[in-house]
């Protein structure tokens, strides 16, 4: 199936998706990702700006995929973890590089860039943030 | 003059051995592996292709430089298979490193020497004063009809080197280039796969191109090769540099540091690049080193390069060649997209 994602949508999270860009409250020190349009602390009293996040982290928490949603289904068993950076933010990824069953929860990981999916054959190849165990 | 600030690699995880390969089209595993010298070869996961092996690679090397990536004004990356017939890879690339938007890229297309070709363009620009730093990749996911000559050895994987007027870890003391037409291997367009002229591949390709550009840069710089420590060629497999080497009457360990093809295959673009960064892993200050690179069609790029410090390379090339996991051939022909469906 030919799904085309939305360009405009897409492209405004390229920074998000490239460079693991979110924000930091400089009000209370709180760090976001994805960014945050106001600092649920602070609320009016928030003043956030642009962070890129350290690209390493710990497992938090996994699943492994074994019925995957159409465009991955061939990337079958894949594992969808939470990632706890060092700032403390968690993010949703996927783990590549690994065997499922050599995943736990604390072990070290760093982000890399990583082919996301591809609009069909003609469509856009979308790319974004993956982890691997770190080396 | 321009000096190399930095530099990264990035090889694949997946690796097939060649004999694995051969079996399966009922050839001679050993006498394939002893005729190319080549024992496995780097296969990209189903989410790598070139603009991922180029941005790993371009992520190191400005770890390594321990530059600002505002500071790059000038991207190239070199490959025969960039995921876009039209569309950058370079583009994406800063995207990724935090180098855009003021900076100028492109692509470069010349078989396997088009990383080398983007080198020379970014020392033409740091040294005529338009940019601070140049960014130049070599990366690859090489293509390869199923059961033809070329599946042996091709091969994923990339080198990106930041170039800079000084303060570097060697400097660039001058380049060569030796270019002619010859048809030895191509792709037309929409083709899935390279053509190539077999035997025609040799002599009149590589060999004349590669021993041309070496005599070239030593004619053109007043030097002989005994000046160099190290010399490094493009390696499509180990029989090509080595013959090369020994028609130029150079000792084998001098080749030997920058030879990596034997454990990760031809990685087209990026391999010439690959094997300067396997010497600059562990080169001594003072050493100097000779890097000719080979694209089909074809052409030659020589460098003559003088070490000034210890690279110090948290990730040296050998961490990624002795990193790996084996797929079988079945494995291998769905993560190069072998498959019709």
């Amino acid at each position: 199936m030919t799904h085309r994602k939305a360009l405009p949508g897409i492209w405004r999270r390229f920074p998000e998706r490239y460079r693991l860009e979110g924000n930091k409250c400089k009000n209370c020190g709180e760090h976001f990702f994805p960014p945050r349009i106001i600092c649920p602390n602070c609320r009016r009293d928030g003043k956030l700006e642009g962070h890129e996040m350290s690209k390493e982290g710990e497992i938090y928490s996994y699943t492994i995929i074994r019925s995957a949603p159409v465009g991955f289904e061939d990337q079958t068993p894949y594992v969808l973890a939470i990632i706890e950076l060092k700032e403390g933010t968690k993010v949703t990824a996927q783990i590549t590089d690994v065997d499922p069953e050599e995943m736990e929860i604390g072990m070290e990981v760093e982000e890399v860039l990583r082919k996301i999916s591809e609009d069909g054959k003609k469509g856009k190849i979308n790319y974004g943030y993956k982890f691997v165990p770190k080396s | 003059m321009s000096d190399i600030l930095g530099y990264g690699a990035y090889i694949p995880k997946n690796r097939i051995k060649i004999r694995k390969i051969a079996k399966v089209w009922g050839k001679n595993p050993e006498l394939i592996e002893q005729k190319l010298g080549l024992e496995e070869k780097a296969v990209p996961d189903q989410d790598e292709d070139t603009i991922t092996i180029a941005t790993q690679a371009a992520r190191n090397a400005v770890k390594h430089a321990d530059i600002n990536p505002q500071k790059i004004g000038a991207i190239y990356t070199g490959s025969e298979s960039h995921p876009y017939a039209v569309k950058p890879t370079s583009a994406t690339v800063g995207e990724a490193i935090g180098a855009t938007p003021e900076m100028t890229a492109a692509d470069y297309e010349f078989a396997c020497k088009a990383g080398t070709a983007g080198m020379q363009n970014c020392m033409a620009l740091v040294e005529s004063g338009k940019i601070d730093y140049g960014m130049a990749i070599g990366a690859d996911t090489a293509q390869s009809k199923p059961g033809g000559a070329l599946e042996y050895a091709a091969a994923a994987g990339g080198a990106a080197y930041i170039i800079g007027e000084k303060d570097g870890i060697a400097e660039i003391e001058d380049t060569y280039s030796f270019t002619t037409d010859t048809p030895d291997f191509w792709r037309r367009k929409e083709q899935p796969y390279p053509e190539h002229g077999g035997r025609f591949t040799g002599k009149p390709a590589y060999f004349r191109h590669v021993i041309n550009a070496t005599k070239g840069l030593l004619k053109k710089t007043n030097q002989e090769l005994e000046n160099f420590d190290h010399i490094v060629f493009h390696q499509p497999n180990t029989k090509f540099p080595t013959k090369a080497a020994k028609k130029l009457g150079i000792p084998k360990e001098k080749i030997e540091k920058g030879l990596i093809v034997r454990k990760v295959g031809n990685t087209y673009s990026g391999a010439t690049l690959l094997g300067l960064a396997s010497v600059l892993d562990d080169a001594e200050p003072g050493e100097k080193i000779l890097v000719t690179s080979f694209g089909s069609g074809a052409g030659s790029d020589s460098f003559s390069i003088k070490v000034k410090k210890h690279a110090n390379n948290p990730r040296p090339v050998k961490k990624f060649v002795e990193r790996k996991k084996y797929v079988n051939y079945g494995e291998y022909t769905k993560l190069a997209r072998k498959l019709k469906r």
